[in-house]
């Protein structure tokens, strides 16, 4: 049996690809934690604690979602917005909600501003500079959230949740496959549901999530 | 052709960095009469380039982007070379082909393109330095235009492979010493522009970027000729500064010294019958436009 776990790093410079070390994705109905396939409402409950014991715990929504495209990723943007607003409500005073965008997938030059955007080529300058200890990844291409997942794995000690539209990922530590609005929609509920029962977590160091 | 594929949600316009912000509301996607003169008064679609300081390859990829007719349904073709550096900063869908394949690249893209989008105008530019055209890519570059395929094949000509060190490229001219190239040219420069006019090119125009407006009129019509007859060739001198021994400021005083009427990048320009016809058209139209235009002021004041 496959002993390999998807955990918070830093693993170290360059981890390996969770698929190579035997993990497997989700198949429908079904999400993944730290590579262990679950059923999805299990998924959701973690997922929810995890967003609500962080003390900065962030989205990113990615260009599938930030452009308005088509009317589903506009409606996908709105159930995304209401994550962010719930999760706001939900968390008490001493932590920090955040939404931050990936607009594309450029590498910036001559430095990108941390403080408003995430690139998925140095996703963890946007980690270290916020002190981001959870995150969620969701309308990210496919190879640009494996390439995010796996540098933030590497070099931070953050959580990486992906709401993935396709098939998930194994690269993140809990993984939604077949993302619609109501998946989203349901997180929301389930922070709404578990606000006030999880307890902020107190193991960050001084230097924020990257240890 | 709108800025409706490039919408913001509405969720997260706040949340997106000005430099988006800007280039919904103040590029020119959308704009008929886009050109050169947008420049410094519009969001340009080029954000910033990692190019060295008075590159004249800056200002050519400045101008080529101000002037394509139709952005938001364009894709450039990229090389290897110093403008693959650029295309990542791009506002404008474009694909990295590996070394001298961007003429196939740009052929299956622009057959798929055609099928996948049957009512939609999609216009297919090919961006490459002189070596990814005419050494490395010469074969593809070549079969494109015998097979007719309708896009634009744009070959930024600096003479040498200059990011490599300045080694000799076909289109260096005959005698010049280069850094890599210390015994100096043995054979005349390849004479692309009329091997392109005999390979079937309908259009083809050989010439420095020392002037944005010829620049623009260049592309525009490359790209109209492309969409609606068949390939075309635009042959531009950027000089690569540092390797011929330049400063910063130089560049546009190397490009005006070689278009003089006796110099390599004189201006050249060879128009198929067909493609006469289709630029008298757009021309004849754009004159009606524009009295139109004048009669509604003349009315309204």
């Amino acid at each position: 049996m496959n002993q390999y776990r998807v955990m918070p790093g830093p693993e170290h410079f360059l981890p390996p690809a969770a698929a190579s070390m035997g993990i497997r994705l989700p198949n429908p109905g079904e999400s993944h934690i730290h590579g262990v396939i679950v059923p999805e409402e299990k998924a959701y409950e973690e997922a929810a604690r995890q967003f609500l014991m962080a003390k900065v715990p962030t989205i990113f929504p990615g260009p599938l979602v930030l452009w308005a495209w088509n009317e589903k990723a506009a409606k996908k943007a709105t159930a995304i917005r209401h994550l962010y607003e719930t999760l706001k409500e939900c968390v008490t005073p001493q932590q920090r909600a955040m939404l931050i965008p990936m607009p594309d997938y450029r590498p910036k030059y001559p430095k990108i501003n941390p403080e408003v955007e995430i690139n998925p080529n140095h996703p963890n300058l946007t980690i270290w500079h916020n002190k981001i200890d959870c995150c969620m990844f969701v309308g990210v291409h496919c190879h640009q959230a494996n390439l995010s997942l796996k540098i933030i794995r590497g070099g931070t000690s953050c959580y990486t949740v992906a709401m993935c539209a396709q098939a998930g990922h194994e690269d993140a530590m809990l993984s939604f496959r077949d993302a619609s609005v109501e998946k989203i929609m349901k997180l929301a509920e389930w922070v709404r549901k578990l606000k006030g029962t999880v307890k902020v977590s107190q193991t960050i160091s001084k230097s924020g999530s990257s240890n | 052709m709108s800025k409706e594929r490039i919408k913001i949600a509405p969720e997260f316009y706040e949340i997106m960095p000005p430099e988006y912000q800007d280039l919904v509301n103040r590029a020119t996607y959308g704009n008929d009469s886009r050109g050169w003169k947008d420049i410094g008064t519009s969001k340009e679609l080029i954000e910033e380039h990692s190019l060295c300081a008075g590159c004249p390859e800056s200002m050519a990829f400045r101008y080529i982007l101000a002037s394509l007719p139709n952005p938001e349904d364009t894709v450039m073709v990229g090389s290897t070379g110093c403008t693959s550096l650029v295309f990542p900063h791009v506002a404008v869908h474009n694909i990295h082909s590996l070394f001298g394949n961007q003429n196939a690249i740009a052929s299956g893209l622009k057959r798929a393109l055609t099928v996948r989008f049957p009512g939609r105008i999609k216009d297919v530019v090919v961006l490459a330095g002189d070596g990814a055209t005419v050494d490395i890519g010469l074969d593809m570059t070549l079969q494109a235009w015998f097979r007719q395929e309708k896009f634009t094949t744009i070959c930024f000509d600096n003479e040498l492979y200059a990011n490599t060190g300045g080694q000799e490229s076909g289109l260096m001219q005959k005698g010049f010493v280069a850094k890599m190239a210390p015994v100096g040219k043995q054979f005349e420069k390849v004479r692309l522009p009329e091997i392109a006019r005999e390979s079937g090119c309908h259009y083809v125009v050989n010439c420095t970027v020392s002037k944005p407006s010829l620049v623009e009129k260049v592309i525009r019509n490359a790209v109209h000729v492309a969409r609606e007859i068949g390939p075309t060739y635009l042959q531009l001198y950027t000089p690569c500064i540092l390797e011929i021994g330049k400063n910063s400021m130089e560049g546009l005083q190397e490009m005006r010294d070689s278009e003089k009427p006796t110099e390599r990048f004189a201006y050249k320009e060879y128009i198929s019958e067909p493609a006469k016809q289709l630029l008298a058209e757009i021309a004849a139209k754009e004159k009606e436009k524009k009295a139109a235009a004048k009669e509604q002021l003349a009315a309204q004041a």
